[in-house]
């Protein structure tokens, strides 16, 4: 992104979005794509808040990563139906093509992956680890897709635990990314539950001497980017700096409670 | 500018007035932080306030205690949408702590083992608006939320509550910290939602 780009990136204000295309992304979730005419573009990672209004004045308020990046207006996100949520299944079951919503955004400044610089002497490209479980993969995800659009030879690497094949997010890009794409990536997918047919790796939730064996060692000294339920991310937080991590190369956003 | 969103009625139609806007009410208690969570134990746990002389006022995790712990029930808001009413904490009154300091200066940087900061007003801390807390939900503060120790400053932005506390260095101006270095607002007054800049 050019300078002016990065820096209205920074711009944070209320704009408009209409709803132009929505489907289930998994049995659970819904990709929507919103075009929001005032959008200044947002940096991989970032988040925005979407804020609901009642026909009585009554509003709900929510956070939701965004799965795009870039200096467009076209803005996606991946929700997660919550069952007992308010927001989370209006949008899933209720919001419609051509419908509008209020958005507060891009947020964020932290929890963001830029590609190196183009035109300068680069220095040694920092690897890049990033770790997400469950819908923890969407801002991962953007960061995936805009190393993938910038070409950069940065190492990355995503370690994706998911329950089972039909809930994993964005399959199809995420397959192409790590095959086609010209930056490299790497792709480990970790489930939980159940694997495909013949799946060599084995079942279950993430250990120790797992993520040991898949994340970039810290003799590499990657970024590493960590997104998901909050005892999964405490956890695997843990795990990296006992590993050899040094805690202030780790980024971590979490959602819900702890155990 | 808002506008009615077609189709959505929302969940609860008796608003509790003490939930500042933009906030819902939750029964868990989520975790927002930045990184990995450090581990302190109370025996390595300091506190210190640092003033423009450089003079240092220390406490240990007894010296802490021996100030007086007091009982507390309190509503606190994130700025990710979330408020807990009614939640029982336990701290020092910063009152307390800064009873012996003295300084020319209005604002604090409040420094956390790990790294982290965050800068506020002196007059968001005195007067008993803030603690330091040790416990919360009748137990000690888990490392997740902070513990051993951690600031409270409920009438601002949990953010601004700043997790593994370990010292508070006075500043002449409201320098960010580093919250409010990535995009949340310098204050953080939940009920005027400063919650960006």
């Amino acid at each position: 992104m050019r300078v002016a780009d990065r820096l209205a990136a920074h711009r944070t204000g209320w704009h408009v979005g209409e709803v132009v295309a929505a489907a289930m992304e998994t049995p659970l979730s819904r990709r929507i794509e919103l075009e929001v005419p005032t959008w200044p573009g947002n940096e991989a990672g970032a988040h925005l808040d979407i804020r609901l209004t009642a026909p009585d004045g009554y509003q709900a308020s929510r956070a939701y990563s965004l799965a795009s990046s870039g200096p467009g207006t076209h803005v996606t996100l991946v929700v997660d139906r919550m069952e007992y949520g308010e927001v989370s299944p209006f949008l899933v079951d209720e919001l419609a093509v051509g419908d509008r919503i209020e958005l507060h955004g891009p947020l964020g400044a932290f929890f963001i992956w830029r590609p190196p610089m183009t035109g300068t002497a680069p220095a040694a490209p920092m690897p890049v680890q990033l770790i997400g479980a469950g819908s923890g993969v969407v801002p991962l995800f953007a960061m995936v897709d805009a190393h993938a659009h910038a070409g950069d030879a940065t190492e990355f690497r995503l370690l994706y635990s998911v329950r089972d094949p039909e809930h994993v997010f964005f399959r199809a890009e995420l397959e192409a990314a790590a095959r086609d794409c010209p930056g490299p990536l790497r792709l480990d997918l970790l489930y939980t539950r159940q694997g495909p047919e013949g799946w060599p790796a084995p079942i279950g939730r993430i250990t120790r001497e797992r993520l040991a064996e898949l994340a970039i060692p810290p003799a590499d000294d990657p970024t590493i980017f960590l997104c998901g339920p909050t005892p999964f991310v405490e956890m695997v937080a843990m795990w990296l700096v006992e590993l050899g991590h040094a805690p202030e190369r780790i980024r971590a956003e979490r959602f819900g409670g702890a155990a | 500018m808002s506008f009615i969103t077609r189709g959505f009625s929302g969940r609860s139609r008796d608003r509790d007035p003490r939930l500042p806007p933009g906030q819902t009410l939750v029964d868990d208690w989520p975790v927002l932080s930045a990184g990995a969570t450090p581990r302190i134990d109370t025996e390595e746990w300091s506190f210190r306030i640092v003033d423009e002389t450089g003079a240092k006022h220390e406490w240990n995790w007894d010296e802490l205690l021996a100030l007086g712990v007091e009982d507390l029930t309190l509503d606190i808001h994130c700025v990710t949408h979330w408020t807990k009413l009614d939640m029982p904490w336990r701290g020092v009154s910063l009152d307390k702590l800064f009873e012996d300091v003295e300084s020319q200066h209005d604002y604090v940087m409040a420094h956390s083992y790990g790294g982290y900061t965050t800068n506020l007003a002196l007059e968001d801390l005195l007067d008993g608006k803030a603690w330091i807390a040790t416990e919360a939900d009748g137990e000690p503060l888990s490392p997740e939320h902070g513990g051993p120790a951690r600031l409270l400053v409920p009438h601002l932005y949990f953010w601004k509550s700043a997790k593994w506390i370990r010292g508070l260095v006075m500043q002449p101006r409201d320098d960010p910290g580093f919250w409010e270095q990535n995009g949340y607002h310098l204050h953080g007054d939940p009920w005027l939602e400063e919650r960006y800049w």
